[in-house]
């Protein structure tokens, strides 16, 4: 591990004040940043220990439900409002990782959590995310885990979050404070795809910290799930994943939405599927027209090429799942 | 600002990083250290307090081995810096003993032939006292889900899930 000065700060604005060095980096649950650490992939010159910050807890604001940046994934799983009336980030949270993890882990870091890509973990490869130019060796080499979505020829990595896939369906916003000040900034828009340069994952300025995340509750009669599919029953990653809320009256959709993980460089809202789902009921067809616009403008690679038709059946599933009621 | 606790450079490595001075409970001691920030909690255990019954395995929070009780929840401690633990009080297996005598899940893992080269058990039985105060062990599925951060390279498990169920159902009867 390279030397870094460790810092503690005791409030916010300090705390943003010290990242202003290009060379710090933000320390909360660390189960992505001491790891990477280690294996020397990030090497912070100032490292800021943010867990004892005040920005940890669940509340109810109104109809929306504020978490503090802090709060671990156990915490949030365990919240009663977000159990009786969101069971898609409930299920989210308890599919992903373990409870080792979930109890150390972060909200916000979760949400900023790194890929889990190989080649950018294995500093003898050349990645385009962790130094980039210098190539992207996934689009030929080993990829099964990797994106058909929103993917460049720069990059093809997937972000491994769970709860990001749910949040982004939800609408979710994040709170973000920077030296200069406050701003919130939708989650569906907090994501860069990889483009020309894939180092560039999020529109965080340099020092930025998330404080906060809100998410609006679901109405009371919508329904929520989370479908995760992968190569063991339990403690891995997404090979596709689908978060679905739907709102059915008289036996027709009113509202629905879509998104994937597991599929796509970030966690991935279709507004396609949703704009199918609307105003039709859920149907063996209408499911399987939803998971073909899902999907539209998908681009595999040798060995992924398994995911197209992987993440059709998921979505499909998933809102049968939802509305078949046990949601 | 606070400085991670007072600092002081080693005097033999100019191009250390100073050390950071490092107090937490340990197993119910109050402890002070002197430690690189770089050293994880593991490390610390292991390497500079002899307590050597948590074990690394793969060193990248992918195994459970490491698994230890920071104040009260069950924790990675090869993903935990050990200067961040300050003020944090830390169970390790050495610390579970019941006045002198096994845990009931020591015993219960003993009873069931729960593990075969040991080297998973510490964190095992770690992340399983967890599980219990959690409530997570109302069925076999349960205590394999709630479980499945712990892996066990001799492939136990099913010995794993009935130790922790024994204790489970009778709390007091896992002396057999």
């Amino acid at each position: 591990m390279h030397p870094f000065e460790y810092i503690r700060p005791s409030d916010v604005r300090h705390a943003v004040t010290a990242a202003a060095d290009p060379g710090a980096a933000f320390l909360a649950g660390g189960t992505t940043q001491v790891d990477l650490m280690k294996d020397g992939v990030l090497g912070p010159r100032v490292l800021i220990d943010i867990t004892r910050l005040p920005l940890r807890g669940v509340a109810l604001v109104g109809g929306v439900i504020r978490v503090g940046a802090l709060t671990t994934m156990e915490e949030l799983a365990a919240d009663p409002v977000v159990a009786d009336r969101l069971t898609v980030v409930r299920e989210s949270l308890l599919q992903a990782a373990s409870p080792q993890l979930r109890n150390m882990a972060t909200v916000g870091g979760n949400l900023l959590q790194r890929t889990r890509c190989r080649y950018y973990r294995d500093l003898s490869c050349a990645c385009n995310k962790r130094s980039p130019g210098s190539g992207c060796e996934a689009l030929d080499g080993q990829h099964p885990m990797h994106a058909i979505l929103g993917t460049s020829e720069h990059c093809i990595a997937t972000h491994a979050s769970d709860l990001a896939v749910a949040l982004v369906a939800l609408d979710a916003v994040v709170r973000i404070q920077g030296v200069a000040g406050e701003r919130a900034v939708p989650l569906t828009g907090f994501y860069r795809t990889p483009g020309e340069d894939p180092s560039v994952e999020n529109v965080l300025e340099p020092g930025e910290l998330i404080t906060s995340v809100e998410i609006p509750l679901l109405p009371e009669e919508a329904r929520s799930r989370y479908l995760k599919v992968r190569d063991r029953a339990s403690y891995e990653f997404a090979l596709a994943s689908v978060a679905v809320a739907l709102v059915t009256a008289d036996g027709v959709t009113r509202d629905a939405r879509v998104a994937l993980g597991g599929l796509a460089t970030v966690p991935w809202r279709s507004r396609a599927a949703e704009e199918v789902l609307r105003g039709v009921p859920v149907t063996p067809d209408t499911c399987i027209a939803a998971a073909e616009a899902a999907l539209s403008g998908a681009v595999p690679h040798p060995g992924n090429a398994y995911k197209m038709e992987l993440g059709k059946r998921a979505v499909a599933r998933a809102l049968s799942m939802v509305a078949g009621g046990s949601g | 600002m606070g400085r991670g606790g007072s600092a002081r450079r080693p005097a033999d490595a100019r191009e250390l990083p100073a050390e950071l001075r490092l107090r937490l409970r340990v197993n119910g001691v109050m402890l002070e250290l002197w430690l690189d920030p770089r050293v994880t909690l593991l490390d610390a255990l292991r390497e500079r307090l002899g307590l050597t019954g948590t074990k690394k395995g793969c060193d990248q929070g992918a195994c459970g081995a490491c698994t230890v009780l920071a104040d009260g929840r069950r924790v990675l401690s090869c993903l935990m810096l050990a200067v961040t633990c300050e003020g944090r009080d830390i169970i390790t297996i050495e610390g579970l003993d019941d006045e002198g005598g096994m845990h009931p899940l020591q015993r219960a893992f003993v009873a069931c032939d729960a593990f075969q080269c040991g080297f998973c058990t510490p964190g095992q039985i770690l992340s399983a006292v967890a599980l219990l105060a959690e409530g997570r062990a109302g069925s076999d599925a349960e205590i394999r889900e709630f479980m499945s951060g712990n892996i066990c390279r001799c492939g136990a498990y099913p010995n794993i899930v009935a130790a922790i169920r024994e204790v489970a159902r009778d709390p007091g009867r896992a002396s057999v």
